[in-house]
């Protein structure tokens, strides 16, 4: 469905280049939930900025279901992690969700009564007239789910979107992202620095390395679904996986992997 | 109670002092009553010198300032947004701003004769740039990530500017436009200082001419009134309009 082939992405120029991403080659299947984690710094949301087409890869080719990736696809939505600022203050939450819908829905009221069922979708039906502003984070980065999902999707990019919510909000949010791939299945690609998130989510995990950043491992997740908080995490194969993921972040934390020749 | 502390003071002393220079608030109501608001029913009380003088004055003040707008917040917007635009109009506009607008009065009294049109041009001159500056720079300091979510979720470029780029300026837009309406008022008054036939400077005017103290201290004290109404006017739609803004702040 989606395929990333030698994908190189550079900053800037001659002396001052930064090499963020280099060579990096990703095939994923249809309705598949692929995690990839690495250490800060390592290219992981410059990665999946140019899988989003917001970015444009230096070298390399993005194919989503057959046709080059130049600008943002349609039916691939974003889940930023910066929520607070990603939605927008001066939108009720129920037009924020209906935001997307405004290129392809002419009509206000189908776009708000589809912002309403993807609301109540994703468990928030009664906060349509509020603001942004006026939920707690962890509500907030439901509706930018809900948003996301407004559009229905195919490909949906979650850029560490947990990363700033507190711990019980953080896995019910992950139960959530299990269960909106369960019942559409939507294919997603999950960025984090959490290693029990990227195995808990995925049904692989990507290691990238730290900067430039490539892959360093691909793992097959062989866990049961329906994944639960507690007896998913208490598996032997979760805690083997966990670990195994967790000494390759760390043994390329601050190392360059080596070269080739 | 302050105000009306400070009034009654002054009609205190005032009356006291019988000066010629400083009436008694009462001689000055008495007397803008008499000069303005004492007309027949069918013209909402209003003398043939308050539509005469002071509704030309308060005409002149909008139509400036509405001129001011709506060149100033389009223009503000493309600059702001665009850097191509913005290196060709930035050392125009600095020039520009730095150009004291009363030292234009002359050259608007050449080009337009006396009247309307010179005070209108006056002012609108002098008020497009606290909001033509506050527009480029709320236009310009739209968040990175609003701007990225709106590319992600494929906004048109119409979309971006109302959903998001017009919303997002709105609060400086309102500090320029607050700036522009005192100086507004200053202008208004300044170019029919200069040259008019009417209006509330042309009336001060006439009343300096023939030592009319109270009347001074009449124009003095409606163009307050104006001021204050025409602010509480502007508060009013701001907290309308940027409620949101209000929110923000409060739980940020």
């Amino acid at each position: 469905m989606l395929e990333v082939t030698d994908l190189t992405r550079v900053y800037g120029a001659g002396d001052a280049a930064h090499v963020a991403v280099e060579e990096v080659s990703v095939s994923v299947a249809e309705g598949e939930l692929v995690s990839i984690v690495g250490p800060s710094g390592c290219g992981k949301s410059t990665l999946l900025r140019c899988v989003a087409g917001l970015l444009t890869p230096t070298a390399g080719r993005i194919k989503l279901n057959g046709a080059a990736v130049e600008r943002v696809p349609d039916r691939l939505s974003v889940v930023f992690q910066d929520y607070s600022r990603s939605l927008y203050p001066w939108l009720t939450v129920q037009d924020n969700v209906a935001l997307p819908l405004r290129r392809t829905e002419r009509s206000r009221k189908a776009r708000r009564a589809a912002a309403d069922a993807s609301l109540a979708a994703i468990g928030l039906p009664d906060v349509g007239h509020k603001y942004p502003w006026q939920l707690s984070g962890g509500m907030q980065q439901r509706v930018a789910i809900a948003r996301a999902l407004a559009g229905d999707p195919i490909l949906l990019l979650m850029d560490e979107p947990f990363g700033s919510v507190d711990a019980q909000t953080r896995e019910d949010l992950e139960d959530l992202t299990l269960r909106v791939r369960a019942e559409r299945g939507i294919t997603i690609l999950v960025v984090t620095h959490d290693i029990d998130e990227s195995v808990y989510l995925g049904d692989r995990v990507i290691v990238l390395t730290a900067g430039p950043g490539r892959i360093l491992a691909d793992l097959p997740v062989n866990l049961p679904q329906p994944r639960d908080q507690t007896a998913t995490k208490e598996l032997p194969g979760f805690v083997h996986l966990r670990t195994e993921v967790s000494r390759l972040v760390r043994s390329r934390q601050a190392v360059s992997p080596a070269r080739p020749g | 109670m302050v105000l009306a502390a400070g009034v009654g003071l002054w009609q205190l002393w005032a009356s006291g002092q019988h000066s010629a220079f400083f009436p008694p608030p009462s001689a000055i109501l008495a007397r803008m009553y008499h000069l303005w608001f004492s007309g027949p029913a069918a013209h909402v009380f209003l003398t043939p010198d308050a539509t005469g003088n002071v509704l030309p004055s308060i005409w002149r003040t909008l139509a400036g300032l509405a001129i001011a707008t709506v060149a100033g917040i389009p223009l503000g917007i493309a600059i702001g947004r665009s850097r191509a635009v913005s290196g060709y109009l930035e050392p125009l506009l600095q020039f520009g701003r730095a150009l004291p607008v009363v030292t234009l009065a002359p050259v608007f009294l050449a080009l337009f004769k006396i009247g309307t049109q010179m005070e209108v041009a006056t002012i609108a001159f002098g008020t497009v740039w606290p909001i033509l500056l506050n527009t480029i720079d709320g236009a310009a300091s739209v968040d990175p990530v609003q701007l990225e979510t709106a590319r992600a979720f494929r906004l048109s470029r119409a979309q971006r500017l109302t959903q998001l780029i017009i919303p997002s300026a709105l609060p400086k837009i309102f500090t320029g436009f607050r700036l522009s309406l005192s100086l507004a008022l200053i202008l208004m008054v300044f170019s029919e200082l200069v040259g008019s036939s009417n209006g509330i400077g042309y009336e001060m005017l006439n009343a300096q001419s023939s030592f009319d103290l109270t009347g001074l201290w009449c124009a003095i004290v409606l163009l307050g009134i104006l001021g204050y109404l025409l602010n509480a006017i502007l508060n009013g739609v701001q907290w309308m309009v940027l409620s949101w803004h209000r929110g923000v702040r409060e739980a940020g």
